[in-house]
């Protein structure tokens, strides 16, 4: 008998929140992977087409994160697991972190493109507001910032899946399953 | 050669005809355009163009304009674009360095604006196009706006895989803003 099927009482994450979090999951890491190959193909219709396409799931993904953002304030999450305290801090910082990032990964994508002189038409239909000038300095300083804070986002996922595999199968205190989908 | 015997046609009409030539201010004067890249405006602008004008209000049919474009003067805000924009399969600078719309009959429409019936020669292709003008004269000055659809399709400009309409729209939208003097006045 595992210590989880030991513990089936143990709260979870409300529908919603489960749900938010496996469908952002998936964006967010299937627009990380595209904006990691894309960045320096050379200029083609292949380009031109992924870079509309990431940036149109860019803004999706900034979209669901202020839904995903006003749900997470409005529904407080299960309580911790026991742990370590400083696993415990670490685990909040990374969730702040994550939510920072999920506005400041797009936001600085979105600036960086229309700086470029690219603005963003979401599906190639919907204009959206500029809110920088198009201008070089503005650009370059904005395709860095996004570029950083992609790159950190990236590691975070990494640390973060790191550490729920680790209390899976290391600590076996069923922290899985308070995330895990298609289950009552 | 014949750019000679052109220029010299050229002046021998600027000076049987009875329209005075107008000077243009480049500093009030601009040639922008707009592409569409998968829904996306995308400006460009020319840096270097010249324009004769000469343009009676009071006899437009008279009136005579050549507009020429230096095509390496392209820009657009991102420098790799402003690149692409000059290779053999879109505007092709190096073979074709100008641009040249001349006109070949003015019509009044009444309200300060014109049509200017012409042809635009670009990337070794002419095709006859309808301009219109919109002329707002103060004294012996004068602003003339307009914009017109060139089809980038029409002078092979994006050839190749570049073709295709769902990533470059074939309409390309031109905007012009011409700051003149020495209008007649009445």
């Amino acid at each position: 008998m595992t210590p989880s099927a030991s513990t089936p009482a143990a709260p979870r994450y409300d529908g919603v929140a489960i749900a938010a979090h496996w469908l952002l999951a998936l964006a967010i890491v299937l627009n990380l992977s595209l904006g990691f190959y894309m960045h320096d193909l050379e200029l083609s219709p292949l380009r031109l087409r992924l870079f509309n396409w990431h940036k149109w799931a860019g803004i999706t993904i900034l979209a669901l994160s202020a839904l995903r953002l006003a749900w997470r304030l409005t529904h407080a999450p299960p309580a911790d697991l026991p742990m370590p305290a400083w696993q415990r801090i670490a685990a909040r910082a990374v969730h702040r972190a994550f939510y920072v990032l999920f506005f400041a990964v797009p936001l600085a994508g979105w600036g960086y493109s229309t700086a470029a002189g690219f603005p963003v038409v979401w599906f190639g239909v919907l204009p959206l507001p500029d809110w920088v000038p198009v201008d070089r300095a503005w650009a370059e300083a904005l395709k860095a910032t996004h570029r950083v804070a992609a790159s950190t986002l990236a590691l975070l996922v990494l640390l973060h899946v790191a550490a729920a595999l680790k209390h899976h199968v290391i600590d076996r205190d069923g922290l899985l399953r308070r995330m895990r989908p298609f289950q009552r | 050669m014949i750019r000679t015997l052109f220029m010299l046609l050229a002046g021998l009409a600027m000076a049987t005809g009875a329209t005075q030539a107008q000077t243009v201010d480049s500093a009030g004067s601009e040639l922008t355009f707009v592409t569409r890249q998968m829904g996306v405006p995308v400006e460009g602008r020319f840096a270097r163009w010249s324009a004769q004008i000469a343009l009676d209000p009071r006899k437009p049919e008279a009136g005579q304009v050549v507009l020429r474009i230096q095509m390496d003067s392209v820009a657009f805000a991102a420098p790799e674009v402003t690149a692409e924009a000059q290779r053999a399969v879109w505007l092709d600078t190096a073979r074709f360095p100008q641009a040249v719309f001349q006109s070949k009959g003015i019509r009044a429409a009444g309200g300060g604006r014109y049509e200017l019936a012409g042809s635009l020669t670009l990337k070794g292709r002419s095709h006859d196009m309808v301009v219109p003008v919109t002329l707002t004269q103060s004294g012996a000055k004068g602003i003339a706006t307009g914009n017109f659809t060139v089809r980038r399709s029409d002078y092979r400009i994006g050839e190749g895989e570049w073709t295709d309409a769902s990533l470059v729209a074939h309409e390309v939208q031109v905007r012009f803003r011409i700051a003149l003097s020495g209008l007649p006045t009445s």
